[in-house]
């Protein structure tokens, strides 16, 4: 009963909760069991709270039974991406500075899936300040990848992905500023969108770089991101950057999903040698596959994305290094007083010291020197042209085609510990997702299949203009039916079983 | 802290030209904060209250948190744009300015930058000399105000020394606008009263549009005083590069700022004279010793990483906004003060004392209270002057015009005498309630009872056979002795005209009855 509780899609749970022949708190019970079993090897959560989601989910049941009315994804479990605070549960962002931190407020995207009737489990792991590809950057040790638990679960968002990758949860919240919720997606076989910039509320999402932030769903299929982002997205008053308009419906797109007459660009400089060649090869036997579905692939040129990681890697710490300026221990988390005592000076100097851990002391130097009086044109300023100019090779690529579609990430999942030492190949993982962020627009990140040199999963990313999500959702849900349909069940169904490890997790009485 | 030097200021003068620029920050009175829903407590709603408690999110800088930009603040910052002959930016945008210290939540100041909503205006100022300057103003921007320290232990109340420092986030976030002026040259010997008479303008202007509460002792208004000394060049040379420039803060009242910029003329002059050097600094006024103290090295290479504020949209104001607010500005203060005085049928020489005073608000406030403009002037030039230069304060400060409206009808009713109600406004000054309330605590309301009078003059001249014989053969001014001797019977509370009256009609029936 609960091992079939957890491999159902928030859809299908969401149906059989609301015909009411299952109810929240055994869905909820069965995930929470899921991850007493695996999390010790896996290592998705940083925190659970199980006595918490069951009162939740007794009271969305209870509630159903008075006959009221609940939404799609009512009484359905989520996992909540740690960058987001949580009122009443503790939220780190993976960061030893926040240790034992517990916010007074939720997060909007938090408010709005607990005011949709979900049922939040707990918050997952992410690379400290969700700066990183890969969750070996939490300090709090990294979390594993379901298919290959040798391997980095992507990141930043790794923790969500691999709780969704390993049916802890049927569904997660990610935060992505280049890449963190669509890479993670594509090295764990789930589906990843980052919506356009503005359509969901950044409000309690700890800010990494506010301009490129984006908050959004981590699922095992199509039609539960958008289910999720058509909870979650909509105008915030708290959120000035967050768009003012009505959203249309991104689960009916998925539902009407039809490629016939759209036009795909391939951006050929993001389909090169650079890519390992399973990921090429399954990139390109998706695209086929939608040729045949009715689509039209177009090659366009997008000059420009080459300069992407370069300006990225200057705005990023740029805002970073003042966005983290407030972790300083005056008013929340943690304080270190060195030896003695000392002034407010040197108490922030040692809680910093001791708080962050080293990549992000890396890009805090990085940002505060880029930002500095006499370098801040050729830095900052530089880079904030070549966004324009990112922008505008989407513009002129949108003229021509209705969505743009590249390989998510240049390979499959690495081995923990492979990039860890050299920063800037761990940098290069976001080439093909960065420009999204740069220039605001959406995009999405579905499983396209397994490498054959390695066996492990590999995502095809699709872009589209801002504001036109609902057409991510179309080529997505189109291509999801088209490759399921070959594979004859989901990709996941091929993720190793990992109950040996529920086995040994316990007999260590991991919990 | 040893004294500084300070050369004869005529003998500065002689020497080197004052070059003066002024910052003036306006807290604006707006019902919430800048960025935040909290309670603005700049706001007389919500004055006095407990540290801590208006506060949310985004003042205490918790993760996660939004800056949100209050719109009443970005109306009433154009208007005061507007006041000051500014054009308005068609988009401005907001910048963080990135610095650590305790009472700024979030390590960054979120003001405006290179972008300010205002720039380029001009401002007429009177002085009390009657001469009339332009001082230029270069831009007024928005930003928040961060939180206020309390440094505990040490003596100087200063952080240095201190054994730990309290911070209140209630005054993170209240609205600010900054007005800075361009260097004001041409001031020479007036040079002190231009920036007093200055930041006055800037007080009744901001009062004027309804934007602040404008108490500097409340520091509703601060100001910053540059000051450089500029040697005089001979006759037929170039003019003389201009000095360095030192920025004396906390300058609370409009007093201060005269003497403060006095003040940094002399030193600056003394140093400069020795062939010293003046060190870009800012510096710390001290009201009790009327002196500077060096504070934190200032300098150009001061670097606040300037970055426009991500967090936020631009301002763009509408032009239908801009002309709105143009339409419905308040007469500009030079051409309100020629109105006021034409209304209140003042003399030269009484106008330009409420004037010079900084009282105009505060007489116009009073006549608007109720009181004739008469007596309105009479208490804020005479005794509220007097008390408020034994307090060393601004006059303002001690009590509302609508207490000396109140003050004034008491004298008006014959409730009071000019002698008692001298003694209530120090009692209102001492906090000690409303005029009545004072009246009625001290119980200094005039004996208008006149069988008590009748009784205490029988009693006088009883004692003073010998005037009451004068009075009766016509020596009427031989009444002033039985007066004052009544008068301090009744201890004052009695009107004197009355007595008068009472003296005259007792000592004429006294002699009928002999």
């Amino acid at each position: 009963m609960s091992e079939h509780l957890i491999r159902l899609t928030a859809a299908q749970l969401g149906e059989r909760l609301a015909s009411g022949d299952v109810s929240s708190v055994e869905a909820t019970r069965a995930h929470l069991d899921r991850i007493a079993a695996v999390d010790g090897a896996v290592h998705a959560f940083l925190h659970v709270d199980g006595e918490r989601a069951l009162d939740t989910a007794a009271d969305i049941d209870r509630r159903r039974a008075a006959g009221e009315e609940l939404g799609p994804l009512a009484g359905v479990p989520i996992a909540i991406k740690d960058v987001l605070v949580t009122e009443g549960m503790p939220s780190t962002a993976g960061s030893r500075i926040l240790e034992g931190w517990v916010p007074p407020y939720d997060a909007t995207p938090v408010r709005r899936v607990r005011e949709a009737g979900m049922v939040v489990l707990g918050k997952t792991n992410m690379d400290e300040f969700a700066m990183g590809s890969s969750t070996e950057h939490s300090a709090y040790g990294p979390t594993y990848n379901p298919w290959d638990l040798e391997r980095i679960p992507g990141g930043s968002g790794g923790g969500s992905a691999a709780s969704v990758a390993a049916f802890e949860a049927p569904v997660a919240l990610g935060s992505d500023t280049g890449g963190s919720i669509r890479q993670p997606a594509h090295v764990t076989g789930t589906v990843g969108v980052k919506p356009t910039y503005g359509a969901v509320s950044r409000y309690g999402s700890i800010a990494l770089a506010s301009s490129l932030d984006q908050v959004g769903p981590v699922t095992r299929t199509v039609l539960d991101a958008a289910l999720l982002q058509d909870v979650i997205a909509g105008h915030d008053p708290r959120d000035s950057t967050s768009i003012p308009e009505a959203w249309p419906s991104m689960a009916d797109a998925v539902r009407r999903a039809d490629v016939a007459g759209l036009r795909i660009g391939v951006v050929k400089e993001l389909d090169s040698d650079g890519f390992q060649s399973g990921v090429r090869s399954r990139f390109h036997e998706a695209l086929e596959l939608l040729e045949r579905g009715g689509a039209e692939i177009v090659e366009v040129s997008a000059p420009h994305f080459e300069y992407s990681i370069a300006a990225y890697y200057l705005i990023l710490p740029a805002e970073a290094s003042s966005n983290l300026a407030k972790f300083d221990s005056v008013r929340f988390g943690l304080r270190v007083t060195p030896e003695g005592g000392g002034t407010v000076e040197q108490v922030m100097g040692a809680t910093r010291e001791a708080g962050f851990g080293p990549e992000v002391k890396r890009r805090i130097i990085l940002g505060t020197y880029a930002l500095s009086a006499g370098y801040y044109d050729a830095y900052y300023g530089s880079a904030q042209k070549v966004r324009t100019l990112v922008q505008r090779d989407f513009d002129a690529a949108f003229a021509k085609v209705d969505v743009l579609a590249t390989p998510t990430a240049p390979t499959t999942a690495f081995k923990l510990g492979e990039k860890l030492d050299d920063p800037l190949a761990m940098y290069l993982n976001d080439i093909a997702t960065i420009p999204a962020n740069l220039a605001g627009v959406p995009g999405i990140s579905v499983p396209a299949g397994l490498a054959p040199e390695d066996g492990l999963p590999v995502g095809i990313q699709f872009l589209a203009p801002a504001r036109e999500d609902a057409r991510l959702y179309n080529v997505g849900g189109a291509l999801e039916r088209l490759l399921v349909e070959q594979w004859g069940g989901p990709l996941l169904d091929r993720a190793p079983d990992l109950s040996s490890h529920e086995m040994a997790a316990a007999e260590e009485g991991v919990v | 802290m040893a004294r500084a030097e300070l050369m004869d200021f005529d003998e500065a003068l002689e020497l080197f030209e004052p070059v003066i620029g002024l910052e003036v920050h306006v807290e604006l009175n707006t019902r919430t904060k800048m960025f935040s829903p909290a309670p603005n407590p700049a706001n007389s709603e919500f004055h006095g209250a407990e540290p801590n408690t208006l506060v949310a999110p985004v003042d205490l800088g918790l993760p996660g948190s939004l800056p949100v930009v209050n719109g009443e603040a970005v109306r009433n910052s154009i208007s005061l744009g507007l006041a000051l002959g500014c054009s308005i930016a068609e988009s401005c945008r907001f910048a963080r300015k990135n610095y650590f210290y305790p009472d700024l939540a979030k390590n960054y100041q979120i003001s405006q930058y290179d972008e300010p909503i205002a720039f380029e205006g001009s401002v007429e100022v009177e002085l009390e000399n009657g001469r009339v300057f332009q001082v230029p103003i270069e831009r007024a921007h928005m930003e928040e105000d961060a939180g206020k320290l309390t440094h505990v232990g040490g003596s100087t109340g200063r952080i240095h020394g201190a054994e730990y420092s309290l911070v209140d986030y209630n005054r993170a976030g209240v609205p600010l606008v900054e007005i800075v002026t361009k260097p004001i040259f041409g001031g020479e010997a007036d040079a002190p009263a231009l920036a007093r008479a200055y930041v006055s303008t800037i007080r009744d202007i901001v009062i004027s549009l309804g934007i602040s509460e404008a108490r500097m002792e409340r520091g509703n208004l601060r100001c910053d005083a540059n000051v450089s000394l500029r040697r005089r060049a001979a006759a037929g040379e170039p003019a003389e590069p201009l000095g360095t420039r030192t920025e004396t803060k906390n300058v609370n009242s409009f007093r201060s700022i005269e003497r403060a910029v006095r003040h940094e003329i002399q030193r600056q002059a003394a140093i400069l004279a020795k062939g010293g050097t003046i060190t870009q600094e800012t510096r710390h006024w001290h009201e009790d010793t009327g002196t500077t103290s060096p504070g934190r090295p200032k300098s150009d290479a001061d670097d606040y990483r300037y970055f426009p504020e991500p967090d936020l949209l631009p301002v763009v104001p509408s032009r239908e906004l801009v002309e709105e607010l143009r339409a419905a500005l308040p007469e500009p203060p030079a051409a309100r003060r020629r109105r006021l005085k034409a209304e209140w049928g003042f003399t030269d020489l009484e106008f330009q004392g409420v004037v010079n005073g900084g009282l105009l608000v505060e007489v116009a406030e009073t006549v608007a209270a109720g009181a004739t403009p008469a007596a309105a002037r009479k208490w804020w030039t005479g005794e509220l002057s007097r008390l408020a230069n034994a307090r060393e304060t601004d006059a303002a400060s001690l009590v509302t015009p609508a207490d000396v409206a109140e003050l004034a009808a008491l004298v008006e009713a014959g409730t009071l005498t000019d002698r008692l109600a001298r003694q209530v406004l120090e009692g209102v000054a001492d906090g000690e309630g409303s005029p009545q309330q004072v009246v009625d605590a001290r119980g200094l309301a005039v004996v208008s009872d006149d069988g008590a009078l009748v009784a205490a003059i029988d009693e006088a001249l009883a004692s003073q056979p010998d005037v009451l014989a004068k009075i009766r053969d016509g020596k009427v001014q031989a009444a002033g002795a039985v007066i004052g001797a009544v008068m301090k019977a009744m201890q004052g509370k009695a009107d004197a005209a009355r007595v008068r009256e009472l003296v005259l009609e007792r000592a004429a029936s006294t002699g009928a009855d002999a």
